[in-house]
């Protein structure tokens, strides 16, 4: 029996923590209390992208893409479109098109994307092996078992030009080959899984929506360099994705495709899950073996590189989850066919976590080569609340600002590098008008020295200096002395940190003097913050002339600050306010100043 | 299930490779809606919806979407069935059953031709277009 719908609920993090599960149960029960669970498949898949209008439910064949689902939707969707084949509008994305059915690919968010890794996000059910298999999954490891020698392997990782996908952007090829060729009496796979960008959720979705991807990847790498064990370290904040692979990781092995003797030919392989205590300098990949093997995670000076020395001392291939999910597909589609996407030197697409102050927050792959402005105007539908954009920050704690004037930088390993920021992993954070741009210097680096191991003097102790700088900026007692000691930090820090966190822990500073020197300077000399944000620098008051004496404001204080009588001008007493900004957000009147 | 051999991979694969192609979308230029109204369903849609599908699958064509819908207004005809294929007119068909649904996918589908004895007239264009007002 055919199905005639599938009901496709999106089970990401994002959509789970908003209650898609129970949405699923309830699409499974009515099915079956109104008699059409024989007619209808409901697949729980990986993520849709679309986390800002989540939950996503997706109904086919009509392509209907329903948004901010409720678990009491489920029958309305049952009864109303499976039943009666009436699509439930207010639910659609959108609803007050005037086309028949809203299709997903109407929709804006999706036009100028291209996936390859999240080719199987939102279309398969991640915990049932046999829909990996039958979207082409295990073909690529049956060509590299039975078709193609480990050198073909390389070669075809070399004709596509696949870089690392977790920031340094090194050739993927290189690292597989000095492995090969390194003689070793046991070597390992590695599965870089600690993402710990701040707003970064690129892998944690990967794995979620498609983990087999990964499992045969390494697989692959496995029997191309002579390897039989493979390790996925991954974060334990990241529940879900762990429990899916633990799930794939079962199936596979009862169908022999991870074990003694995959598929009869002789090559034994399996994976084992570690799980990190969500410590950031771990995502460095010489800490990130450490505390595989049990030690502090701790970075070691390269070389030599784990490719030659790793885990246990033995040659070790590491790479990032994202850069895992593309080798299946080019060992299928060929080398030339990847090398043809994207841009000279950046070749296939890159995965973006697009958040902050924008209109479609989400997961959103593109092709190298796609600008900024596509990605933030086009993709992510713009600035939300229609404020004006100012800056967009990628690569995490590691890069850099990047300011409308460089908006139409195609995006490739190397472009945002002359910037002064970095692709990194794909973390990108915009900001718009009313972000203070020292603040967000503050945070980055604040993150960084909080993550610092503390093992080398540059990034413990520059660090912590850069961090005293900058607070004593936002506090108003900066000086212009400042500025240049910074950079004196920054530099020292960049020269001779161990790993790449001291290397790169500058970066947020540096970039940020560079391009809003203005507002570096405002804070100093005219110890004000243009956007209202450092509380040291700003006072609340009441413009007497636009109060009506509503008491709104006065109510919300949370310190009993405003007074005044009704109907008459309030007043806030500036020794008791605590510069909350709770009156701002109150006041209907626009009567509420900041300065 | 035990461990697999290749040829078990493969023959797997192939059986599940055609259940999952039916959510893909891509590629599919031809719709069939179903009236499944009151009416459509009281004359047998249901059947007809059922047999469409499984007489796709059956021959192996994939650029079909099946999609039903609410009553067309031509109950006196039902059940209902609107094709609508490149190169081709919008038609309504009427009075379809089992073996109507299999001339229409031959004749009209693989074959380009309409099924001329079960063809019933569609609502006016131009009273769609200005949504009824006059």
């Amino acid at each position: 029996m055919a199905f005639r719908n599938y009901i496709l609920v999106c089970g990401g993090t994002a959509c789970e923590s908003s209650k898609a599960g129970a949405i699923y149960d309830a699409l499974v029960a009515e099915c079956r209390a109104q008699g059409v669970s024989q007619d209808v498949q409901v697949v729980k898949t990986g993520c849709f992208g679309f986390c800002e209008q989540g939950p996503i439910v997706k109904v086919l064949p009509e392509d209907s893409f329903y948004v901010q689902v409720k678990p009491e939707d489920a029958k309305e969707i049952v009864s109303e479109h499976i039943v009666k084949g009436r699509e439930v509008r207010r639910l659609l994305y959108d609803k007050d098109s005037s086309k028949k059915h809203a299709k997903v690919e109407d929709i804006k968010f999706y036009q100028k994307q291209f996936r390859i890794v999240l080719r199987n996000c939102g279309f398969i059910d991640p915990e049932n092996i046999d829909e990996y298999i039958a979207r082409e999954g295990y073909v690529a490891l049956e060509k590299t078992l039975f078709d193609m020698t480990p050198d073909d392997v390389i070669n075809e990782l070399k004709i596509a030009g696949l870089r690392g996908r977790g920031g340094a952007g090194f050739p993927t090829w290189m690292k597989w080959n000095f492995t090969k060729q390194v003689e070793a009496d046991e070597k390992y796979i590695v599965c870089n899984a600690d993402e710990g960008d701040p707003g970064a959720y690129m892998d944690r979705s990967t794995l979620e929506g498609d983990p087999h991807s990964v499992l045969e990847a390494m697989t692959i790498a496995g029997h191309t360099v002579g390897a039989r064990q493979g390790f996925i370290y991954i974060r334990a904040e990241y529940p879900l994705a762990i429990h899916r692979l633990e799930v794939a990781m079962k199936q596979s092995r009862e169908y022999g495709l991870l074990g003694k003797n995959i598929l009869g030919s002789g090559f034994d392989f399996d994976i084992e899950i570690r799980l990190g205590a969500g410590a950031f300098v771990c995502g460095e990949e010489t800490a990130l073996l450490a505390s595989i093997e049990g030690r502090r995670g701790m970075p070691v000076p390269r070389p030599p590189f784990p490719a030659v020395r790793g885990l246990w001392g033995k040659p070790t291939v590491i790479n990032n989850v994202e850069t895992w999910a593309n080798i299946p597909v080019i060992i299928l589609k060929g080398g030339p066919w990847f090398e043809r996407i994207g841009t000279p030197d950046s070749h296939g697409t890159k995965v973006f976590a697009l958040t902050g102050k924008i209109r479609n927050s989400g997961l959103v792959e593109v092709p190298m080569g796609t600008t900024l402005r596509e990605i933030i105007y086009d993709v992510g539908g713009g600035i939300a609340h229609d404020k004006e954009f100012k800056a967009v920050q990628t690569g995490g704690p590691s890069g850099g600002v990047i300011t409308k004037d460089y908006l139409d930088t195609p995006i490739d390993f190397g472009s945002l590098t002359k910037l002064g920021s970095m692709m990194g992993s794909g973390g990108m954070i915009v900001m718009d008008e009313d972000d203070c741009i020292v603040d967000v210097a503050k945070f980055y680096l604040n993150f960084t020295v909080d993550e610092s191991c503390g093992k080398c003097a540059p990034c413990r102790i520059g660090g912590r200096s850069l961090a005293n700088i900058l607070d004593k900026i936002t506090k108003g007692n900066g000086t212009l002395e400042d500025l240049d000691k910074m950079e004196e930090i920054g530099g020292a820090m960049k020269k001779a940190s161990l790993c790449a966190l001291g290397q790169t822990a500058p970066n947020p500073i540096l970039s940020t003097v560079y391009y809003f020197k203005d507002e570096y300077l405002a804070h100093i000399v005219e110890k004000r913050c243009p956007a209202g944000k450092c509380k040291s620098l700003i006072t609340y008051s009441i413009n007497t002339e636009k109060c009506i004496g509503c008491t709104a404001c006065a109510r919300k204080c949370p310190v009993q600050a405003i007074t005044g009588e009704r109907r008459a001008p309030h007043t806030i007493d500036p020794a008791l306010c605590i510069k909350c900004g709770i009156c701002l957000e109150t006041c209907k009147f626009g009567a509420v100043e900041v300065r | 299930m035990a461990k697999m051999t290749l040829e078990e991979l493969r023959k797997l694969r192939d059986t599940k490779k055609n259940e999952i192609k039916k959510r893909d979308l891509s590629g599919r230029d031809t719709q069939i809606v179903i009236g499944m109204g009151t009416c459509g369903i009281a004359a047998g849609g249901k059947i007809v919806l059922d047999a469409f599908l499984s007489e796709l699958e059956l021959r192996k064509i994939d650029n079909v979407i099946v999609t039903q819908t609410g009553c067309m207004g031509l109950c006196y005809v039902e059940p209902t069935v609107e094709v609508i294929a490149p190169d081709m007119p919008p038609v309504i068909y009427g009075k379809v059953d089992a073996s109507v649904v299999k001339r229409i996918i031959d004749e009209h589908v693989v074959g380009k031709q309409m099924v001329s004895d079960h063809v019933f007239d569609r609502p006016s264009a131009d009273i769609i277009k200005d949504g009824g007002k006059r």
